[in-house]
């Protein structure tokens, strides 16, 4: 019709969602006991068996050409599926449609469609799937574990319940690099206030032995964990995912608005729960906690999660889950910890905007790049925004942001430090080094720059930005 | 119970004939010397003191009932009064002539109340109608008035240490005035009035010479009133007032409150007298003061106990400068006085010259063979810390006991403000650190998920919640120490700046016991404590952590190399690394074994991450030492098989890491150190990363200087040829640029590896020198 119409753009979308053991169905006209759960839920079931069939047939299939390690992607034209076995014979998989183009045509023919097949990075999307279920152990523990408390009917339930929810929040369209280190970000801190947090959470554990781990975080960053690193990987990305982003939104709200939590007349302290108890006073309130799980010795431990915020220091503290935490305790809790943590939070308010204007806030925009170390999960970003629950947000370019995951992926195949410099179709350089376990991946837009140029911008970069760690040139 | 006796009389007293009908005893509290005299002196004097082994015994003439005998300082001159007229002086100096000489008092009709020495030849007498200042000839054997002050007197009273004089004068002798004394020179200061309880009509004498004391306390003068309990007032007891007299130096920060403070009293008149502490007695009865080691003791006869108060000690509880007892009224630990032949102090030799002293070990009546009987009414009490039993012939020094009062104050943080005055303190503090540290006292939950807190009942009865407890001591310890390191800069930049200027007065700061640093700490209380079973590693981990919290809230950079001062960094208080950087090395050591052991890697990282321990090349060496060690010498095998993979990485932390944060922590921690570039090659070279050790090499600047063989046995060990080529190319090419030529020096001893070359890729493909 028009001359004007336009080529429309489609992202890369969820498809399909599903897990099975093939091992509950092994006999023909069983299929469907190995389907555990299916998502979109309305398939009709023939479909479904199929499907779980064909995964089951390529990872069998793929198999024998290297037993240890089945096939961890399909590419076809429409769409790219992830294989995931975390626990013997539980398979997870991730159908994710490709983006496309679709090119309105004259004459009234149907439009055609462009299937964009290599835009998808499997690290990215193979990330993607083992975060689903690092975050489904985190609060039901293994699939082992409700399989021995209740057998199929209760791992059925639980698989339901928490990727019902889960699976909306997944946001394929914008998974990025970032899903692929699953990374910390630390909160800047001097030592003389970093010892006064650790001598704030020291005392606490003490007063309130209960408590078996704590971590501490500012402004959504980690500041101290007790837990052990790959706890608190999956711990961070569900507070900073979820729990602190539906939590912002009252604070952000104006006096009146009826999403502010009500103001229970404590003047002393600013300190409240994000789990929990929303209001002490209220003689109605549970005191229920979120459980989740962590690495124990023998295992797993289950705890209670307790998030308590002051301002914008939060305070996650364990407590096993075998204790039954009553009002008496959150009391006790609420009246230690508010008003110190309320000082802590103005404390660290004021360090970082004395060390903010030391250092110069005219430094950060001048260079966009993503830094990981694999050693601590440190991790920092210049080129995305501030992550809320809905959207993660990047400055740059996808194609740019791919180039990013290209460069990761050509270092995660060798060992050794590398550098890989790539001018990208749009005068932008990309740059990418490695050194020892930690990344820099930098993107400049400097259009008539050469090689040498862009090399001395970046070797600028780590003078500035990282003096004092090791990396080598 | 005996340990709780905080208060003590000294092991040694002194001994001397004791007051008798033939035997009359004297004290002078400048020169703190007893005077027996036996028969007016003609059948001799003794004269014992300040301690037992000091002593004088010569005779005179006896020419009358003797009131007042007192040598000048430094025994010079005698004197002796033995009329209400006149003072008789003999010399005591080598040459000079002994007969006696005397002076009568200028003005008429006047009597003598008493005389004071305030130098080695000058002295003040003091009469009911004024003072009189002297200064005595000893050659010429006679006196020049220096200067004369007409005032009533009703008694007086004297500071030896200030030379200061006091003077009760009006009808109820309440407005007292004080004289004082220096270089021949004779300063009125002003007067002031005490605050009598009842006024009385009429009026008479009504404050008692027995109730005003004069004392030095934190280097401040004050006067010392013993205001009675009154019927009328409110008062539930009886209450000391102390009135700061004069201006004289500042109160001086902890480190050198025991040194002598040579006392300037202002001479302007602004300094008046000005009531500035009272203290709670809340009793009544007779009293005597002492006072200890800057603390007032107050012994309470009728109930024969003491209570001590200390004017710096503030009490939340009270109004300003109130102050109650610091501890529960205990008695003196009781004396024992030895049977006959055995002085006290039985380990120690008698000392010979006591025993030439007759009047002492003569008759058994000297030695009484039953206990003195404390705080009876034959006991004398004098300034600052004397206590006298003339019938029993003995002067003992009053002391504090400090190991009792742990137990007596529960409040820790108050125990320390009280102890780190105290002059003996050390090893007392010590022990409170060790004892917080590890309190026999934790907390008990039950499961039932109600959080029970029971005090498991101890014997020291500790209380909980002692991670406050031992933040708050630590604070105190290092408020000193910060205390005394900035006194000793400033003394530093005092002296630098040159001596003459800033009038030159600048002390250097005494090190006294309360200034308790890292390594005391570590010696005596960190070490053992890292190393007690029976507490839980979270709490050793805590307390450590709390110590270096502390030590970094309370540090002020110093920066002592090159002997510049730097200003106080604000920001980050960095602990100075030049003062104590081996012993902080020590402290986080013990952190990371504690860590270590119990396989707490995370939260190193975690800490190294902050730079809470701080960068040192020891410190990494140390990290691999402690991985090293620990993979190596653990005895208990179970700990080996349970961290033995983990940490035989962390051993060959610089080859194939399969533990790699060891290898990036000291890799970056040598990097921030900037001087330890040759580690860093070291390192590098270990992992076999030869091209990047020479890149980095290369990139400070190093290239030039480093050894070639080093780098082309790496390169060989790899058995990688075509790096050993590049490397050997690189360095044939740097031998080039700074010799001209690329063939490598006898010295660097690379023949073997010129050798390999050649047998490798053949003659042809060494370099050339270039013909240019």
């Amino acid at each position: 019709m028009a001359s004007g119409a336009q080529d429309k753009q489609y992202t890369p979308s969820l498809l399909n969602f599903f897990i099975y053991n093939p091992s509950f169905g092994p006999r023909e006209g069983e299929e469907e006991k190995k389907i555990l759960f299916y998502h979109p839920s309305e398939i009709e079931k023939n479909e479904k068996i199929r499907n779980v069939g064909l995964c089951e047939a390529i990872v069998q299939f793929t198999r024998t050409f290297c037993p240890t390690k089945p096939a961890k992607s399909l590419h076809t034209q429409k769409n790219r599926q992830f294989f995931f076995e975390p626990e013997e014979n539980f398979w997870i998989v991730m159908v994710v449609r490709n983006p496309m183009i679709e090119k309105p045509n004259k004459d009234g023919k149907p439009p055609t469609i462009e299937y964009q097949e290599e835009e998808l990075l499997d690290t990215v999307y193979g990330a993607v799937v083992r975060q689903c279920y690092s975050m489904y152990k985190l609060f039901n523990g293994t699939f082992g574990r409700a399989m021995e408390s209740g057998g199929v009917e209760l791992l059925i339930q639980k698989l339901e319940k928490f990727f019902y929810r889960y699976l909306q929040t997944l946001h394929l369209q914008s998974c990025d690099l970032l899903d692929v280190f699953g990374g910390i970000s630390f909160f800047p801190l001097d030592k003389m206030t970093y010892l006064k947090i650790q001598s704030f959470v020291n005392r606490v554990e003490e007063s309130l032995s209960l408590i078996k781990y704590t971590a501490f975080l500012y402004n959504d960053q980690l500041i101290w964990s007790g837990l052990e690193q790959d706890d608190m990987r999956i711990l961070y990305k569900y507070l900073t995912t979820s729990l602190f982003p539906r939590h912002s939104e009252p604070e952000l709200a104006g006096r009146d608005s009826p999403l502010r939590p009500e103001v229970t007349g404590n003047l002393l302290h600013y300190g409240r729960f994000l789990t929990g108890p929303a209001n002490l006073k209220d003689p109605e309130a549970k005191f229920r906690f979120p459980k989740i799980f962590v690495s124990a010795e023998d295992g797993y431990e289950e705890l209670h999660l307790i998030v308590y915020k002051a301002m914008s220091a939060a305070t996650c503290f364990m407590i096993s889950a075998n204790v039954e935490l009553t009002r008496e305790f959150c009391e006790q809790l609420d009246g230690l910890v508010g008003p110190q943590l309320t000082l802590l939070a103005s404390d660290i308010c004021e360090q970082f905007t004395i060390n903010r204007r030391i250092s110069g806030p005219e430094k950060e925009p001048q260079f966009k790049f993503i830094y990981f170390n694999h050693m601590n999960l440190a991790e920092k970003s210049t080129i995305h925004m501030r992550k809320t629950a809905s959207v993660c947000l990047t400055s740059v370019h996808p194609d740019l942001m791919k180039i990013l995951g290209d460069i990761n992926c050509d270092f995660a195949r060798v060992d050794e430090d590398e550098e890989i410099i790539v001018k990208a179709m749009t005068d932008y350089w990309v740059v990418g080094k490695k050194s020892d376990q930690r990344e820099l991946y930098v993107i400049l837009n400097q259009k008539n720059a050469n090689l040498i140029e862009v090399n001395e911008e970046v070797k600028r970069l780590c003078a500035t930005q990282f003096n004092n760690i090791f990396f080598l040139d | 119970m005996a340990e709780e006796h905080y208060l003590e009389l000294s092991e040694n007293p002194v001994q001397f004939e004791h007051a008798s009908s033939v035997n009359n005893v004297f004290f002078d509290e400048a020169n703190k010397q007893v005077f027996a005299v036996r028969s007016g002196g003609a059948t001799g004097v003794v004269v014992k003191g300040p301690d037992d082994k000091s002593s004088v015994a010569f005779r005179m003439d006896d020419k009358g009932e003797v009131k007042c005998i007192k040598f000048s300082i430094g025994n010079k001159i005698l004197a002796v009064q033995r009329t209400s007229k006149s003072v008789d002086f003999i010399n005591f100096i080598p040459d000079y002539p002994h007969t006696e000489f005397t002076q009568e008092c200028k003005t008429k009709n006047a009597s003598v109340l008493g005389f004071c020495w305030t130098s080695w030849n000058e002295i003040v007498f003091i009469t009911d109608q004024g003072i009189e200042f002297y200064q005595v000839f000893p050659d010429k054997r006679s006196l020049k008035l220096l200067k004369s002050q007409s005032i009533n007197v009703n008694w007086y009273q004297y500071c030896p240490e200030t030379a200061v004089i006091l003077l009760s004068t009006t009808v109820q002798g309440n407005v007292l005035q004080p004289f004082a004394f220096r270089n021949g020179t004779m300063t009125k200061m002003t007067k002031f009035e005490i605050e009598l309880p009842v006024v009385p009509k009429p009026a008479k004498l009504t404050l008692s010479e027995r109730d005003i004391a004069m004392a030095t306390i934190y280097g401040q003068v004050y006067v010392m009133y013993l205001k009675h309990h009154s019927r009328t007032a409110n008062s539930p007891g009886a209450e000391v007032v102390l009135y700061h007299l004069s201006r004289t130096p500042g109160p001086g920060p902890a480190w050198f409150r025991h040194r002598p403070v040579p006392l300037v009293l202002l001479r302007s008149r602004e300094g008046a007298c000005k009531k500035s502490h009272i203290l709670k007695l809340n009793t009544t009865g007779k009293f005597a003061l002492n006072i200890v080691d800057n603390l007032i003791v107050v012994h309470h006869q009728s109930s024969q106990t003491s209570l001590i108060f200390d004017i710096r000690l503030k009490e939340p509880d009270c109004a300003v400068n109130t102050h109650q007892p610091v501890l529960p009224a205990r008695s003196i630990h009781p004396y024992r006085i030895p049977l006959s032949g055995t002085r006290p102090g039985q380990n120690r030799p008698r000392s010979p010259r006591s025993n030439l002293t007759p009047s002492v070990s003569a008759g058994p009546a000297a030695v009484p063979t039953q206990p003195p009987v404390p705080y009876s009414s034959s006991w004398s009490v004098f300034q600052p810390d004397i206590i006298i039993s003339a019938s029993e012939g003995y002067l003992w020094y009053l002391q504090v006991r400090l190991p009792p009062t742990v137990h007596l104050l529960q409040d820790k943080g108050k125990l320390m403000d009280f102890l780190l005055r105290r002059r003996d303190c050390k090893m007392v503090i010590l022990s409170v650190c060790s004892q917080s540290a590890c309190p026999s006292c934790r907390r008990l939950h039950l499961p039932s998920g109600k959080l029970t807190t029971v005090s498991v009942p101890v014997l020291d009865g500790q209380e909980k919640g002692s991670l406050p407890v031992v933040a708050t001591v630590f604070d105190k310890l290092n408020q000193v120490y910060k205390e005394y390191l900035e006194a000793e800069q400033s003394y530093t930049a005092a002296m630098e700046s040159g001596p003459s200027r800033g009038g030159g007065a600048q002390k250097r700061p005494v090190r006294t016991q309360a200034v308790i640093d890292q390594s005391d700490m570590y010696t005596h209380v960190l070490s053992a404590f890292t190393e007690m079973k029976d507490v839980s590693h979270k709490f050793i981990i805590a307390v450590l952590m709390e110590y270096i919290r502390s030590l970094n809230q309370n540090q002020i950079t110093v920066q002592v190399k090159r002997g510049r001062v730097s200003a106080p960094a604000s920001r980050f208080p960095i602990f100075d690394a030049a003062v104590s950087d081996w012993l902080q090395h020590y402290l986080y050591e013990l952190v990371i074994k504690t860590l270590v052991q119990n396989n707490l890697f995370y939260m190193l990282h975690q800490f190294l991450q902050y730079h809470v321990l701080s960068d040192s090349k020891p410190l990494v060496r140390t990290s691999a030492r402690r991985w090293q060690h620990h993979a190596e010498g653990g005895s208990d095998p179970t700990q080996l098989v349970l961290f033995g993979s983990v940490f035989q990485a962390c051993l060959l932390l610089s080859l194939e890491s399969t533990y790699p944060p060891a290898h990036q922590l000291s890799l970056d921690m040598l990097k921030r150190l900037s001087t330890a570039n040759d580690e860093i090659v070291e390192v590098l070279l270990s992992k076999q990363q030869v091209l990047g050790a020479l890149r980095f090499i290369r990139s400070v600047g190093g290239h030039d200087n480093v050894s070639a063989r080093k780098f082309l046995d790496a390169a060989r060990q790899t058995g990688d040829q075509m790096l050993f080529y590049t490397v050997f190319r690189s360095f044939q090419q740097r031998n080039q640029r700074l010799r001209g030529n690329p063939s490598f020096n006898p010295g660097e001893h690379c023949e073997e590896h010129v050798a390999h070359f050649k047998q490798l890729f053949g003659e042809q493909a060494l370099m050339k020198p270039s013909t240019v």
